[in-house]
């Protein structure tokens, strides 16, 4: 459904992504994992509109959305999450809910200032749609509580509520469970399984090994901004140039 | 969505009952007078708590709207046009000037933004204070008509020549003001606001195009600023370029953070309880600077929400003790 097509990214001397290809297939968890600065959140945001590649493209189905904005590649059914959990945390739980739904509706001006029944009817669907999104996250009786009040893991699960609640096509997730102990991990990942069941595509970058291969159904691995390996689990455990990367050792030895 | 609680509703309501009364117990025509232009400064600084409390963007252009308002209504309503048509035609250009200079404006953000609006505004001023066949130069414009009588079949008409009737003028145009602003921020549609506000590139993420929320909220704030710079010209009858200096932005950005930013009762307890302050101060003379800079430095630190806020603080820890009691 999303195909990445030879991007590179230069940082002024620094190059983060190299060439990079590769695919995501409807209905699939695809990881991306590798070292730390290997580039993968840099990745996520060329995806995304964050960052504008030096070259390169990237597509959704066959539509070219490189150069795109963020808050235009979300319409097209991407959303996505940040590696340090981003939440509209001066607000309520619900209100960033309602916050990220927003593009769905017609909740404008004239609408908003008039409460035609254009409005009525789509702020209800709004606030269902918001509170449906909660109970799905377990999170539902924290409606009206405000951010800092929630725990690490509530927190972590909201960031990815919010980026589930206008149904996009395919999810992003950078590092969901980072800094979350054993239990609140397995959890989130029971969570993002259901996520995929439901019909949501996952690409998901992690540095948890033992999560991603009970979880992932492909694996891409990056070392300096490149693919050094690509598939099932069981193909990348027994990965020479994985392995030697993850030890350290000289890719290209 | 969130509905206040019992005794918030009957502390409105009587505000606004005494409101409606004022004209009985005011105690002086001066005293008077001081309360209208508080009512609308009201109107320009809850405009102001839109795009600087709400949206976090900090335009320090608001006089000069406010100053567009003001000239525009003057020069129209002395051309002959009835001030029920200048009013609305003086703050849609007001807005109008807003929406052209917001997206150069714009591409900056925080306090370049503040820098580039400030900038603005002082062009403004000098303009309004040396284009003498338009804005009459430094001396300005006197003899602005009051508002045009509204005919009432049988009974005659309502004018607007003496205090009380200037004043429910403006406190109806207040209450206008409290209830768009209200609808605005009480919706989705205002959340989006205070989302730019609070992390804009997640705002991003999530399919918000920040550039023209900001826009947005810059336009209306500036449509009501440049109203209540119309009703200033219509009711005091003559404007100069100090209606449109920056010195009367740092007025209403006192009155904003004094009264409580990204609340609608701040602006209006800043913009009314300030002004009223400074007059019973009078005996102090100039020491009373030093009064409000105290406070103004003590409020930022202490109680960066104001007086609204600091009350609302008040609020929550009684609440939380009573339910830890219970
Ligand atoms: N905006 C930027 N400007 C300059 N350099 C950057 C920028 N963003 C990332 N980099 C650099 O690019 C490289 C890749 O960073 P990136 O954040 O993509 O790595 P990562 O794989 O996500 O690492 P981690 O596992 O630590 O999150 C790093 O060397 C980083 O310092
Ligand atoms: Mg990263």
């Amino acid at each position: 459904m999303l195909s990445v097509k030879y991007l590179t990214k230069n940082f002024d001397g620094l190059v983060a992504v190299k060439e990079l290809s590769f695919d995501i297939r409807e209905g699939e968890i695809l990881a991306i994992i590798g070292p730390n600065g290997a580039g993968k959140s840099t990745v996520f945001n060329l995806m995304t509109g964050t960052l504008a590649p030096t070259s390169g493209k990237v597509f959704i189905h066959e539509e070219n959305i490189t150069g795109l904005k963020p808050y235009q590649i979300v319409k097209k059914g991407v959303a996505r999450t940040f590696q340090t959990t981003s939440l509209f945390d001066q607000l309520r739980v619900i209100d960033n809910m309602l916050i990220a739904y927003k593009w769905r509706t017609r909740l404008g001006f004239w609408n908003t200032l008039f409460h035609t029944p254009a409005w009525k009817s789509q702020h209800d669907q709004a606030a269902r749609n918001a509170l449906e999104t909660l109970d799905f996250l377990g999170l539902a009786d924290k409606a009206l509580a405000f951010i800092p009040t929630l725990s690490q893991e509530e927190q972590k699960r909201l960031a990815i509520g919010i980026a589930l609640v206008c149904k996009p096509k395919l999810l992003l997730l950078d590092e969901p469970t980072g800094g979350l102990i054993q239990e609140e991990t397995e959890r989130i990942a029971l969570f993002i399984k259901k996520v995929r069941d439901q019909g949501t595509t996952v690409c998901i970058i992690e540095h948890k090994m033992q999560m991603i291969m009970g979880m992932a159904d492909r694996i891409v691995v990056l070392n300096y901004g490149q693919k050094i390996a690509e598939g099932t689990p069981d193909e990348i455990k027994t990965n020479q140039a994985v392995i030697e990367a993850y030890l350290g050792g000289d890719v290209h030895a | 969505m969130i509905t206040k609680p019992l005794h918030t509703k009957l502390l409105y309501g009587f505000i606004l009952l005494a409101a409606l009364l004022l004209p009985l117990y005011v105690p002086d025509p001066y005293m008077f007078q001081v309360v209208i232009m508080s009512l609308i400064f009201a109107i320009a600084v809850l405009a102001m708590n839109l795009i600087i409390g709400f949206t976090g963007q900090a335009s320090l252009a608001h006089a000069a709207f406010f100053g567009f308002g003001a000239y525009g209504v003057a020069i129209m309503t002395k051309a002959g046009i009835s001030f029920w048509l200048a009013l609305p035609a003086a703050a849609s250009i007001s807005a109008l000037i807003g929406l052209i200079i917001g997206p150069p404006a714009l591409r900056t953000r925080g306090s370049y933004f503040a820098i580039v609006t400030l900038a603005f505004g002082v062009i403004v001023w000098i303009v309004a204070g040396n284009w003498v066949q338009v804005t009459g130069g430094h001396n300005g414009i006197f003899g602005i008509p009051r508002p045009t009588p509204i005919p009432i079949p049988f009974i005659g008409a309502i004018e607007f020549f003496d205090q009380p009737a200037q004043y429910y003028l403006v406190l109806v145009f207040l209450l206008l003001t409290l209830f768009i602003m209200h609808r605005i921020v009480y919706s989705i549609f205002g959340l989006t606001f205070m989302a730019v506000r609070n992390n804009e590139p997640l705002a991003d993420a999530v399919g918000i195009n920040t550039f023209t929320t900001k826009l947005i909220s810059f336009v209306i704030a500036n449509f009501f600023a440049g109203l209540a710079g119309g009703l200033y010209a219509a009711i005091i009858g003559a404007v100069s370029p100090s209606v449109a200096a920056h010195l009367l932005t740092f007025n209403f950005l006192i009155f904003l953070i004094l009264g409580g930013m990204a609340s609608l009762a701040g602006p209006v307890v800043g913009a009314f309880a300030i002004p009223i302050l400074m007059e019973l101060l009078q005996d102090l003379g100039h020491f009373r600077m030093l009064f409000f800079g105290v406070l103004l430095v003590a409020t930022i630190i202490y109680f960066p929400r104001g007086f609204v806020g600091a009350v609302r603080q008040l609020n929550d820890k009684i609440a939380a003790r009573r339910q830890a009691k219970s």
